[in-house]
């Protein structure tokens, strides 16, 4: 069988200022015709460079050092610019993660895909045309004409990426490179993605080249996966072989850091795998991930390059392992269960018809033009001692809700209670003691602390500020902090730049504490950390709540992290709070639509899951357009009529679960 | 990107030393750059110069004697020459150095003070203060920078402060653009969201939270500053409204003589080049630190 692609044994280095590194490190794949090779591993493992390297497009600095690749029984690494040129885009085509960088802002999207057959070949006009707009049809973007006349600016993030998968499959390729297709996109956005790219596939042949963090993705659209660590393969195989019986000690790792779905709070903690890739161990001549293997043994591991091993006897499922023989049978579910809380504890935070609109644009006199509507009539309480979820996609809402609570937005109409203070709206306007009450842990562990100072300014000032103590207590306290969130004492006088993003994140963790607030907020804490490094985080927060009173409120759009952590789950939509209720009731039936849809496009590790019965189209409702009946009518697959579009929803109740929906909804 | 202080970790165990630790990593950071080497060495130079003038000075800057101007070439006794009063013209370089190298930091400092106060309140206030703010600054920028000194010094006379002063105040609207810019990236960092959350006064935030940050872009752009200081100290003493005679002033110096440059070239040649030497070793200084930041 001729495959379409193969690297036989490539290497990659990149030479900079620094000295010369190792990116890709003796890595044989191949792809067949029409098959679909997933390449899945953490940040720097060296999956994008592999992608690129398909496309042979490599950074400045970056050289292949040893072996081919193949394209097409062609080697690409000899192949000469003007040759190349006629491969790409043609035989060859790549989508990036950021659809933006693919589409030129000046142009139409009409023009840009009449191009791909013009610069190919085609000299008529009107028949790239036509082939432009049946390629837009493919990819069920509506209104093709309009579309064809339209800028990439003025198309959502989905529909972008839609008309960059249209683009690269205008010539018919050969091989498709994704790398990270869905990794911006909101769940319901990715699940549509994934099935047209499933679809596309089934229709045109193409062989695939997906290339993802996310290992639901690789399981729903996948034949065989390869898993990168620190530029190496370390294990290979068909999607089931790997995804059921995982030999190598990080395959399982990841698989075991993903929060399950389908299991609740106090089913089990999350196995994180501990430790973070070094630059020490990215040049080790044995194994790379042995200093994080629970398996490992220096005698076997630490020696000279480890081969893949065959592990079925067809020699299609490989690791590259020293100690296969050695590990033992997976076992599900080993872990220890996390702390559900026994029974909802008293109302923490109450809010009621909260309510928020932005103003935007403005003039010379600062008057604004627009309004937009950030939350609307918000009624939601979270308890002592346990966690109030918050889910939804991007401009749910659900940020602005956080910020709100926080005190770091203000000019919300509506009220919320603390207890029994009221929550003023700014958090310059609160009485120190109710500031130091309510804190709240950030998403991006790049900008949560200041990079011109050290740790241990990060957790002192707090403890000073909101607990009045003096210096030397504040040392002592920020001791007990960072043993606390299980950090090395002597982190504290580095500066964040020096830190791994999952350090920082437990250290805004440690400064969240340190005011002993009864309600922390947590906006996306795992969103921009690696799966590994996520698990740890969860398991932290969940020991650190687990014997406390504090609340937590949870953001994040991660369904199956919010199935692991939460009591209680909010599901937002356009600002409004669609569902609400006990974790477990609302994630089972009855359903708000919108949460049928957002669970069902949760990508789940199993390559055996059913394809998402429901798949949503189009795009968010604008939030400056004036909406009177439900936000969810404009994309609800099971809408009545009418009646959605003017009138607002009723409340149906179900005990302590509430769904706001026209559908007359049984328990 | 902190221009110093990469790689200082340990706690601090005295402040003394902790300075000299920065200054140091600062020097080793300069000296990856052969261009900062270049313009920190130039730099140097005329600084030592300045502070060891009454010293290094073979003659009194002032001291008139019109004999010489039989022979004002250079010659053993008087290296550079003499000009066109006799007075020895390697002595009024050197007390001429220390002139422009207290104005020119002084006035920079000046500006980058205000500049920065202005930017960091416009920037984070926003609103009717920004836009107010940066108008004034924009219609300030607005004016020929040379007329508007004629102007002011016209009017309220020739002496250092003056000169200090209107440069402070016409260079702070540039400065508090680049600190409003680095505080509009910065106010909506999460860390100043944090800072927030404990209750941290705006002054603080400003200063400790946000204006660390400004440090690179603001130590690259004050050396260059430091350039163009220079080159406007000598015009306007080129115009004759730089700093009062006699006491030696580069500009002055090439104003007095420049009617006799084709009888005696080296009159105002010498200082002419005096002048363009510390604006290049400024602006080498500049270049080398940027690059030193950008290599991190």
């Amino acid at each position: 069988m001729a495959d379409i692609l193969a690297f036989e044994g490539v290497s990659i280095e990149h030479r900079g200022r620094r000295g010369v590194s190792r990116i890709i490190d003796d890595v044989s794949l191949h792809i067949a015709p029409g098959e679909a090779l997933g390449l899945v591993g953490e940040s720097g493992c060296g999956k994008s460079t592999v992608a690129l390297a398909a496309m042979r497009y490599l950074q400045a600095g970056m050289r292949i050092t040893k072996g081919r690749i193949l394209f097409d029984d062609r080697d690409l690494s000899a192949m000469a610019e003007p040759e190349l040129r006629g491969l790409r885009g043609s035989r060859l085509a790549m989508v990036y993660q950021d659809p933006m960088s693919s589409l030129n802002p000046v142009m139409t999207i009409g023009r840009q895909l009449m191009e791909v057959p013009l610069l190919h070949g085609e000299s008529d006009e009107r028949r790239a045309r036509k082939r432009a707009l049946a390629m837009l049809d493919e990819v069920r973007l509506p209104d093709g004409e309009a579309m064809m006349a339209r800028y990439p600016h003025q198309l959502s993030g989905g529909q972008q990426q839609r008309v960059v998968i249209a683009m690269a499959l205008m010539a018919e390729p050969a091989l498709l490179v994704m790398d990270e297709p869905t990794t911006g996109l909101d769940v319901t956005i990715e699940a549509a993605i994934l099935e047209l790219v499933r679809e596309l596939r089934r229709k045109f042949g193409t062989a695939i080249l997906f290339i993802s963090h996310n290992l639901g993705t690789i399981a729903r659209l996948c034949d065989r996966v390869g898993v990168l660590y620190a530029g190496r393969l370390v294990e290979t195989g068909a999607i089931r072989d790997v995804f059921r019986a995982p030999a190598h000690p990080y395959t399982r790792g990841l698989l075991e850091a993903l929060p399950d779905l389908d299991r609740g709070r106090g089913a089990g903690r999350l196995v994180p795998i501990v430790g973070t890739l070094g630059a020490a161990d990215r040049a080790r001549e044995g194994c790379a991930f042995e200093p994080r293997c629970s398996f490992a043994d220096a005698a076997v591991c630490g020696i000279g390059p480890i081969p893949l091993t065959a592990i079925d006897g067809a020699g299609t499922h490989q690791a590259r392992c020293a100690r296969l023989a050695a590990i033992p049978q997976r076992q599900a579910a080993a872990a220890a269960p996390t702390q559900a809380a026994a029974e909802d504890g008293p109302v923490l935070l109450a809010l009621r018809g909260l309510t928020k609109w932005y103003e935007i644009g403005g003039d010379l006199f600062g008057r604004s033009s627009r309004k937009i509507r950030a939350l609307t009539d918000v009624d939601l309480e979270a308890r002592r001692g346990g966690t109030l979820a918050i889910v939804g996609e991007s401009g749910s809402g659900k940020s602005t809700l956080a910020r709100v609570v926080a005190g770091l937005v203000d000019g919300a109409s509506g009220t919320a209670r603390l207890g029994d203070a009221e929550l003023a709206a700014g958090v310059d306007e609160r009485p120190r003691d109710l500031v130091r009450r309510v804190q709240m842990v950030f998403q991006n562990p790049d900008s949560t602390l200041n990079p011109s100072h050290n740790i241990g300014f990060a957790l002192m000032r707090p403890l000073k500020l909101l607990r009045g103590m003096t210096t030397q207590d504040a040392e002592a306290e920020a001791r007990r902090l960072m043993a606390r969130v299980q950090l090395p004492v002597e982190l504290m006088a580095r500066k964040p730049g020096q830190l791994s993003g999952g350090q920082r994140q437990r250290v805004a963790i440690a400064r969240a504490l340190a005011g002993n607030p009864d309600l922390l907020i947590a906006d996306e804490p795992v969103s921009a950390l690696d799966v590994s490094v996520q698990a740890a985080i969860v398991n932290l927060l969940a020991d650190l709540l687990g014997n406390s009173e504090m609340g937590l409120v949870l953001i994040s759009h991660d369904l199956a992290l919010v199935r692991h952590m939460a009591d209680w789950v909010a599901v937002m939509y356009l600002g409004r709070v669609v569902e609400y209720g006990p974790a477990d009731k609302v994630f089972a039936p009855p359903f708000h639509p919108y949460t049928q849809a957002l669970l069902a496009a949760a990508p789940r590790p199993d390559p055996d899951a059913p394809a998402p019965d429901v798949v949503l189209a189009g795009a968010m409702a604008s939030p400056t357009a004036e909406i009177r009946g439900c936000v969810f009518a404009s994309r609800c697959p099971v809408k009545l009529g009418a009646i959605c579009e003017t009138t607002l929803p009723p409340e149906r109740i179900f005990g302590p679960h509430r769904i706001a929906c026209h559908i007359e909804l049984t328990a | 990107m902190s221009v110093e202080g990469q790689g200082l970790i340990a706690a601090s165990p005295a402040p003394g030393s902790a300075m000299m630790r920065r200054l140091r990593a600062a020097a080793e950071l300069l000296g990856r750059s052969p261009t900062g080497m270049f313009g920190g060495a130039i730099v140097l130079f005329w600084s030592v110069l300045a502070l060891l003038a009454p010293w290094l000075a073979p003659y009194p800057p002032n001291k008139i004697d019109p004999a010489l101007l039989a022979d004002p070439y250079p010659s053993t006794a008087h290296w550079l020459g003499v000009d066109h009063l006799g007075r020895d013209i390697l002595s009024r370089l050197i007390w001429g150095a220390r002139t422009v190298l207290t104005v020119a930091p002084a006035a920079v400092i000046g500006a980058a003070a205000f500049g920065t106060i202005l930017g960091l309140f416009a920037g984070y206030k926003g609103g009717l203060a920004d836009r107010v703010i940066m108008r004034v600054g924009d219609t300030l920028l607005a004016f020929p920078k040379i007329i508007l000194y004629l102007i002011i010094i016209a009017r309220f006379g020739a002496s250092a402060f003056n000169i200090i002063a209107v440069i402070a105040v016409t260079q702070a609207p540039i400065i508090a653009r680049i600190v409003r810019a680095v505080t509009l990236d910065v106010k909506n960092r999460d860390y100043v969201a944090a800072a927030r959350m404990r209750g941290e006064s705006t002054w603080f935030i400003l200063t400790t939270e946000i204006l660390p940050n400004a440090r690179g872009p603001l130590i690259v752009d004050f050396f260059l500053r430091l350039g163009y200081t220079v080159i406007a100290i000598g015009v306007l003493g080129f115009l004759g409204v730089g700093l009062p005679p006699p006491d030696p002033d580069w500009g002055s110096m090439i104003k007095e003589t420049y009617g006799m440059i084709f009888i005696w070239p080296h009159m105002t040649l010498i200082p002419a080049l005096a002048v363009s030497s510390l604006v290049v070793g400024f602006n080498f200084l500049a270049t080398g630190l940027r690059e030193a930041a950008e290599d991190g």
